[in-house]
């Protein structure tokens, strides 16, 4: 936070504003607005201080940048979504898009406050954009019901910032990924201009934390995917024969009886469907009885199918506040921005850590280095597969591993098309060797994890 | 929706949700339908419906307390409709509570809403005890005097107060309530409790029925890591006269020892037993001292646990219980606590092996009661003004229990009782933000001095400088405290010109609403007793003041 300039030049700057103001109150730039409504932004864009960035001028100008040409994108429009459209409007961010693919259901009026009992079953984007652009005059929230994936590069490049909102570390990898592709190098230098910052907010009951990423730059979401452990399920023969907990009476429910006594037809268990919860919460009941285990509630049931996480609004405002400022930085240079990584608890008493997070040298999303396969000739397909979906820096999902025959595109392993998987799936169980791959060998795995395909180089090992 | 199947789940609607069941689902997983009735009995007061208090109110809102209130004289200006949601502009010119009741009221119609169209000062004034009627008051931006009066009469009155501020980038709580019982305080990582050092009868009975070496594989890979750590200790303490595996490479021989008690296959080659590697994984762990946490035994020591009245709360009848407890039945330890982890088990070892636990606590329990209820009768009270469900709670949380007291603003304020130490001691710490409640005392100060804070008009800016510099050395010079505070800082305040910024604002909001919930929920611990956020470092730190 170093000095900007000497006290004396500072001082005549000052003078330099107030005489060209006559009056405290800021000027009527659009018909909306009114005496003093930016008030209290423009202390921070008009007035030099002794903490501000480096790079930052004190400029009138500043807030019609906010108001008229910055423009943010906002994924998700639930816990965090509602407060960050909030605070950007409230913040003189007037050109803001929203995506959200969800929507209103009743468990989510108790903490995204844009939304009201009537509104339930509508697209959560549309009337939150609706709710901000009438309550804040001359905010233009552009709402988008649609998946992160319906758009491509060209929809993302128009941003100067966008901040996430998301309930899913798929969505946010897919993300991270778009913003990495988006950056273009010279000669191996990266052009700053292509970087879009990336400010990323999670929470979960009482815990949360918010993160700057600059790509290409700074850490991004894979490097640091350690600090998301993946989720862990239950072993199925705990599920299958020796149920302990009630959880385990719950999946085994879901996950062995609801397939096989199919008890409404060909439909899938639907954790929204309070029928269907009420048939696995009576199947829990039955199993737990027979293995007097105590504890099966409908709450606990519907939290088990659904992978319910706890929410209030608390949490949610406070993280989504803490990204809103980090925008606010940004955007106008007021303040050198979070470097890079908060954490925030509020279980006893109040707790804050802030840290750097680092760059992992070899970070498949971000490093633009060859990631490496090492595997003996002799081991199976499935070992890849599996190290792809089990390794802690990787996390894939259900990878789609692809590579070059003789001069042609061939498709060793793809789960997600039905025809597909049938096709190459005895590939699994062969070697390498036996599927024709030789050592050097590029291999391009596609995911939903990530936009674009990861190149990994077959190393042979002994 | 196909009519059949609708038919025969019509027969038993039992869990068909109430809305607000649905509605506050997310957070009746955190603090339970009894928090949930709590918030549900509370009435808010807040003073100052400016952005950082409708930011308070939409969290306290939204989860549904019972009512609230606002204080506040103001009108609405053309700055307030600018940073506040809950304040559009064309209530600009109307009472700013009024204003603001009508867009928060909105948000959930189960909770009461109330305005009064006046300033706290004359409520002091004329009627201090209209602040009786409230669960909790929150005041937020004011002025030092008001604050220091109302925190009096809310000292005398014993209701929780709550001030906060936002002040530029910094924001400020500060809790004032003189005592504050959490019973279910929601550990993050407590620490099991398992008796394996001091084995109850029960539990040695159950392990000695385990007979390890004439098990089948099948019941040898299905025995609860507890019976295999609790077998081997005791065989290891009959070969090391009572003394337990005390150091590290004691430790690592225990876990060498129950390694060897894996099966061998007929080549002699140890099979897949994951029950035995969580044992050894869990040595360290259950070789822990059960003991009363410090924290408990403070509690037995205080004034309010040995002297036992008709007017003492019903935490501290039960915890003289437990006290009185302890020392006979409990043998010297609190009441088991009754739960035990998952491991790997058959259901049926695993259920066993549960009920012994579950069983002492509830037999631990009723010995509680059995206190309680000569205690009340003592004090000339009934057996049943403290329910069984209600001892059951706390003994299960007796290891987690906390007091939370925080000195009166007299007293933080009070040149004979200020907290120089804790004050100098941070000051120590060049990034410390202790810094900023220093510059908000000597901010107050200056409100006193000139009726207006300082640069709020970009003229004052720099003239205003001086004079807070003035502020901040007869503040230090007040109090003694031989610290110094950098020029940039007064600059930085001055800069501020009491801005509210809405990012900054609404952080505040969320810290003082889950603070306010804890204090009507009487779950988790709530923050003691001052609290400083700095949005520019994105960082922040508690004081006890």
């Amino acid at each position: 936070m170093a000095d900007a300039e000497e006290p004396e030049k500072k001082r005549r700057r000052i003078e330099d504003l107030t005489e060209k103001m006559a009056v405290d109150g800021g000027h009527r730039d659009a018909a909306c607005d009114w005496d003093g409504r930016w008030n209290h932004v423009r202390k921070f864009l008009e007035r030099p201080g002794p903490f501000t960035h480096p790079d930052f001028e004190p400029s009138t100008e500043s807030l019609q940048f906010l108001l008229e040409t910055c423009k943010i994108l906002v994924i998700g429009a639930g816990g965090l979504g509602c407060e960050l459209l909030k605070n950007l409007a409230l913040s003189g961010f007037r050109l803001i898009h929203v995506v959200d693919m969800d929507t209103i259901d009743v468990s989510n009026l108790n903490r995204q406050f844009l939304f009201r009992p009537k509104d339930v079953g509508r697209p959560k984007a549309e009337i939150a954009a609706d709710f901000i652009n009438s309550r804040v005059p001359g905010c233009k929230v552009v709402p988008h019901y649609k998946k992160i994936q319906d758009f491509d590069d060209s929809f993302y490049r128009q941003f100067h910032i966008i901040v996430c909102g998301l309930d899913s570390i798929i969505a946010r990898r897919w993300m991270n990924g778009m913003l990495i592709s988006l950056l273009s190098y010279e000669d191996g230098v990266l052009d700053p201009s292509s970087i879009i910052p990336l400010i990323d907010g999670g929470t979960e009951g009482f815990k949360g934390n918010a993160r700057v990423i600059l790509p290409g730059m700074t850490a991004c979401i894979d490097c640091t995917l350690e600090l998301y452990p993946p989720q862990i399920n239950f072993p199925m023969c705990t599920i299958a024969s020796m149920p302990r907990l009630p959880e385990h009476c719950v999946e085994y429910a879901r996950i062995l009886q609801w397939p096989k006594e199919k008890p409404f037809g060909e439909t899938s268990l639907d954790g929204d469907n309070p029928e269907h919860i009420q048939w696995v919460f009576d199947r829990s009941q039955e199993r737990a009885a027979e293995f007097n285990i105590t504890g099966v509630t409908y709450r606990l049931t519907q939290g088990v199918v659904k992978r319910i996480i706890p929410a209030v609004a608390s949490t949610n405002a406070v993280i989504a506040a803490a990204c809103a400022t980090e925008v606010f930085k940004i955007a106008t240079s007021a303040y050198i921005p979070l470097n890079n990584y908060l954490v925030f608890n509020d279980v006893d008493g109040l707790y804050t850590y802030t840290f750097e997070a680092e760059r992992k040298e070899n970070c498949t999303a971000c490093s633009q280095v060859p990631q490496d396969l090492q595997f003996p000739p002799s081991a199976k397909l499935q070992e890849i597969l599996e190290y792809l979906t089990e390794n802690a820096s990787l996390q894939m999902k259900s990878p789609a591993i692809t590579t070059t025959l003789e001069g042609k595109n061939k498709t060793l392993y793809l789960q997600s098309i039905k025809s597909i998987e049938e096709r190459t799936r005895p590939n699994l169980c062969k070697t390498l060797k036996e599927l024709g791959l030789s050592d050097g060998q590029e291999i391009a795995v596609a995911d939903v994890t990530t936009p674009q395909t990861v190149l990994f180089k077959l190393n042979f090992t002994a | 929706m196909n009519g059949s199947h609708w038919k025969a789940t019509m027969a038993a609607p039992k869990a068909c949700k109430a809305p607000k069941e649905q509605k506050y689902d997310r957070q009746l997983r955190l603090w339970g339908d009894h928090g949930q009735e709590a918030l549900e009995n509370a009435h808010v007061c807040l003073i100052n419906a400016t952005a950082t208090g409708t930011e308070i109110l939409k969290n306290l809102v939204l989860p549904g307390i019972g009512a609230f209130t606002i204080v506040d004289g103001h009108t609405v200006s053309g700055e307030d409709a600018g940073n506040n949601f809950f304040l559009s502009h064309n209530g600009i010119g109307k009472n700013r509570a009024q204003a603001a009741t009508e867009l928060l009221q909105e948000l959930n119609s189960d909770v009461s809403g109330n305005f009064v169209e006046e300033c706290p000062e004359k409520l002091l004034d004329n009627d201090p005890e209209f602040f009786h009627r409230f669960t909790i008051v929150i005041g937020v931006q004011l002025p030092e005097s008001t604050c220091l009066r109302l925190g009096s009469v809310l000292w005398s009155a014993s209701v929780p107060f709550l001030v906060c501020k936002t002040y530029g980038l910094i924001g400020y709580m500060r809790l004032v309530v003189q005592e504050h019982t959490v019973i279910e305080s929601h550990p993050d990582n407590a620490l099991e409790d398992l008796r394996l050092d001091q084995p109850f009868d029960e539990f040695k009975n159950h392990v000695n029925s385990y007979d390890l070496d004439s098990m089948d594989k099948k019941d040898h890979s299905h025995t609860p890591w507890i019976i295999l750590v609790a077998q081997y200790l005791d065989k290891w303490l009959s070969e090391h006269n009572c003394q337990p595996p005390k150091n590290y490479k004691e430790k690592e021989a225990f876990r060498q020892i129950i390694r060897e008690g894996i099966m061998k296959n007929e080549n002699g080659t140890p099979e897949d037993e994951e029950n035995f590697e969580e044992a050894i994984k869990n040595v360290n762990t259950a070789l822990n001292q059960t003991k009363i946490p410090r924290t408990v035994e403070d509690l037995f020591n205080s004034e309010q646990c040995n002297n036992i009245t008709a007017q003492t709360s019903s935490f501290w009848v039960m915890l003289r219980a437990v006290k009185e407890f302890v020392h006979s039945e409990g043998n010297g330890n609190l009441p088991v606590r009754g739960t035990i982890p998952d491991m790997i088990a058959d259901s049926q070892k695993f259920i066993n092996l549960q009920n012994v636990y579950r069983e002492k606590a509830m037999q631990d329990a009723a010995a509680v009661s059995n206190y309680v209820e000569s205690l009340l009768q003592s004090v000339g009270k009934s057996p049943e003004s403290i329910s069984e469900m209600d001892i059951k709670l706390f003994c299960k949380n007796a290891s987690f229990l906390r007091v939370v007291r925080c000195r009166s603003l007299a007293e933080e304020y009070n040149v004979d009782s200020v907290n120089k130490d804790e004050i100098t001691s941070c000051m120590d710490s060049p990034d410390s933000e202790m810094v900023f409640y220093l510059m908000f005392r000597a901010v107050d100060r200056f409100y006193q001095q000139h009726s207006r804070y300082p640069g709020v008009y970009n003229y004052q800016v720099e003239e205003d400088i001086s004079s807070l510099k003035l502020c901040v050395n007869s503040l230090l010079q007040e109090y003694s405290l031989n610290v110094n505070i950098k020029d940039d800082y007064i600059h930085e305040f001055c800069r501020y010109g009491a801005a509210e910024p809405h990012t900054v604002s609404a952080f505040l909001g969320g810290s003082a609403a889950q603070e306010a919930i804890k204090i009507i929920s009487h779950q988790f611990v709530p923050f003691s007793n001052t609290f400083i956020y700095n949005a520019m470092s994105q960082t922040s730190a508690t004081f006890q003041l």
